[in-house]
């Protein structure tokens, strides 16, 4: 068998590149059929593929197609194709370049097989999505964009220390399975923790997706979380301290989601409470519960691509996406309104929707395992999950108080986007053995039975009963034009506060020592190096000159020819006069002479 | 004027309310009736999973109403 084929990644990447030298007309075209011929070509490629390339000492492994990596492969075309269909409306090409890169550094990290490789994609990932969220425009993505760039660069560092540590300690830049073990291992589990939005490490997502473009944020929300769901599912499959990561990330954002105001920000802490399910799955790590978290990834990227690309149509068509500000906009987007239910479905686990056949196998490897803290928390956020992400969305946007907005349905582009998302959401909860069988082990699971259709189903409507209940008693939290505090305040505030003092403090000694060093002391230096020589004979000769040509001790009579003229010398004298050079030729010498004498006696 | 849609007749609504509770009952009744594979004693309780959901439902709206938002809220001007 072959090893080499082209690379998935450079066929995005070096194709992004040759995007701003076409017209928008041959633009349009080139980028819809770009994923399609990655695609075509991941098709040729054979499972099992190592492609190497030697570099200095080492062997990279540029391409490595095995099942786990080409489950993530293949929904990472998928999602590429359907989101450029969906901006094909942007005029200009930054968005398309760096969606591209973006994209393509995602599917170049799930192919690595090497942590060389894996590290440099991973970074180059932060680069493109820095775009797409800078591409906005604003001045609150600017800030988000710098804000997020930060956080991915310190996550990459401790990245880059633990790759460095590992290669050192093992002399093996190859990236399997690494497990919990070593500080090495640490500085990688939690670089990719970063990325994957861990509780208190997540506020970068739930801060910067929201001021993206609309069809970056629908970019952002399939890949940045889900390459490192992949690597932690290569890298840490069984680390129970993941179940508990997971846990906390499938509960707390549901709590913000039901307070939240801007409808997309509400999607952001879906997407953490989503990708909670699968880092409980990668932390379990049993066969059944990586095949959930990889199923889960696969369909996740769908709905949740979806339910923003619904958003991203209201942004498009009102201008507005704050809950308070919405309202009604089933009548003049209906399709929108449709697909976007559809994607609420998915994420709820409805039965014949996507989320019911891929959340459901975490919850059953939890349960076989008998974890009774982790499957009721998982429960609990699943009912959470229908609440605000299924229920609140749709309805604050499309039913509910009519905000008055008479816009036109979306543009058809978007339509046949979400079209096209939601079909594959309804296939992947329908026809779930197709998406079983791209999954890494082989999937024995059997999601529809009588009692899972029914608990489901009665778990759903209850909630859905609560939220009536509640928005009918009028107790349900009111939209509110502010905003909530997160663990981001933590580095918006005291430590812009700390930045602030820091920089008085280090402003201000930076002050004195200018003062010190460079004002006053160098001016010092500079002033006694120029006249040091006529300085130093004034003090060599202070005897002399005290003296006023020998008298009282007589001891410098020896000076007999020139002791008469020196009498009447001043210390003022001798440094005009070594300034201009007239000192007499003796006393030059004599001043030579005794230098010497002095550096001998002293040196 | 505006053409009339499905939701602006308060009867329409009505009767979507009329579904969705009866749909919700007919799932109260149903439940009594199916075996449920269960890897917990307590799936096996009638109504565990309308309880449960109905239960966390309430819970999470109350906790992040009462607690959550007197504790984050802040002026959308805050940061700047």
């Amino acid at each position: 068998m072959s090893n080499n084929c082209i690379p998935p990644a450079m066929i995005f990447i070096i194709g992004a590149f040759i995007i701003p030298f076409l017209s928008e007309k041959k633009r349009s075209v080139y980028v819809v059929l770009l994923p399609v011929i990655g695609f075509l070509n991941l098709l040729t490629i054979p499972v099992g593929t190592m492609m190497h390339v030697g570099f200095m000492d080492y062997q990279l492994t540029l391409v490595r197609i095995d099942r786990l990596s080409l489950a993530f492969g293949y929904i990472f075309h998928i999602v590429s194709f359907i989101t450029v269909i969906y901006i094909l409306h942007v005029k200009k090409n930054l968005e398309y370049v760096a969606g591209f890169v973006y994209a393509g550094a995602a599917i170049g990290t799930i192919f690595a097989g090497d942590l060389f490789t894996f590290f440099v994609f991973w970074e180059t990932l932060t680069i493109g999505s820095v775009m797409l969220i800078w591409a906005r425009g604003t001045k609150s993505s600017a800030s988000a964009g710098f804000r997020y760039l930060l956080v991915h660069a310190t996550g990459g560092l401790s990245l880059l220390a633990g790759i460095v540590m590992r290669v050192i300690q093992t002399g093996s830049i190859e990236f399997n399975l690494i497990g919990l073990s070593d500080p090495a291992s640490w500085f990688i589990f939690m670089g990719i923790g970063v990325n994957c939005a861990w509780p208190f490490l997540h506020t970068w997502l739930t801060d910067a997706y929201p001021e993206a473009t609309i069809g970056g944020t629908v970019f952002l929300s399939a890949f940045t979380t889900k390459t490192a769901v992949y690597a932690l599912a290569r890298a840490f499959p069984g680390t129970e301290l993941l179940i508990w990561i997971g846990v906390a990330m499938a509960a707390f954002p549901i709590f913000y989601a039901v307070i939240e105001n801007d409808l997309r920000r509400v999607l952001a802490y879906s997407l953490v409470n989503q990708v909670g399910f699968m880092v409980v799955g990668i932390g379990i790590g049993t066969e059944l519960a990586i095949n959930g978290a990889v199923a889960h990834a696969f369909n996740d990227i769908l709905f949740k691509g979806l339910l923003f690309m619904s958003m991203g149509a209201v942004i498009y068509r009102t201008g507005k996406i704050n809950a308070t500000d919405l309202g009604g906009l089933y009548k003049s987007m209906p399709w929108t309104a449709a697909f976007c239910i559809v994607g609420a479905a998915s994420i709820s686990a409805f039965p014949l929707f996507s989320g019911f056949v891929s959340k459901s196998m975490v919850m059953s490897a939890a349960g076989d395992k008998h974890m009774v803290f982790v499957w009721l928390v998982l429960l609990f956020a699943s009912a959470g999950v229908f609440h605000h992400a299924g229920i609140k969305i749709p309805f604050f946007a499309f039913f509910g108080h009519d905000a008055g907005h008479r816009v036109k349905e979306a543009p058809r582009h978007m339509l046949i986007a979400m079209g096209m998302a939601a079909f594959l959401c309804i296939f992947n909860g329908t026809f779930y053995k197709p998406l079983y069988s791209i999954l890494p082990y082989p999937a024995l699971y059997e999601p529809y039975t009588l009692s899972h259709v029914m608990t489901q189903t009665e778990l759903l409507f209850y909630s859905a009963l609560a939220f009536t209940l509640l928005l009918l008693s009028g107790i349900y939290p009111a939209e509110m034009r502010a905003i909530n505090i997160d663990a981001d305040w933590f580095y918006r505030k005291p430590l812009k506060v700390l930045d602030e003092t820091v920089s008085y403090i280090l402003n201000g000694l930076n002050k004195l020592c200018d003062l010190i060093f460079v004002q006053k002391f160098t001016g010092a230096v500079n002033n006694f190096a120029t006249a040091a020589t006529s300085k130093i004979v004034s003090i060599l000769l202070l005897p002399v000159l005290l003296n006023k040509g020998g008298g009282e001790n007589g001891k410098i009579t020896s000076f007999n020819e020139s002791s008469a003229n020196m009498a009447g010398l001043s210390s003022e004298r001798i440094e005009s006069d070594f300034s201009h050079g007239t000192s007499p030729v003796g006393i030059f010498a004599a001043c030579a002479g005794l230098f010497i004498v002095v550096l001998y006696v002293f040196l | 004027m505006e053409k009339k849609h499905i939701f602006d007749n308060p009867r329409n609504v009505k009767l979507l309310l009329i579904i969705f509770f009866s749909s919700v009952l007919i799932l109260f009744i149903l439940d009594f009736f199916v075996h449920k594979h269960a890897h917990f004693p307590w799936e096996h309780w009638p109504v565990f999973y309308a309880v449960y959901g109905f239960v966390a439902c309430v819970l999470l709206v109350l906790v992040s109403r009462f607690v959550l938002r007197p504790l984050v809220k802040r002026k959308e001007d805050y940061y700047e």
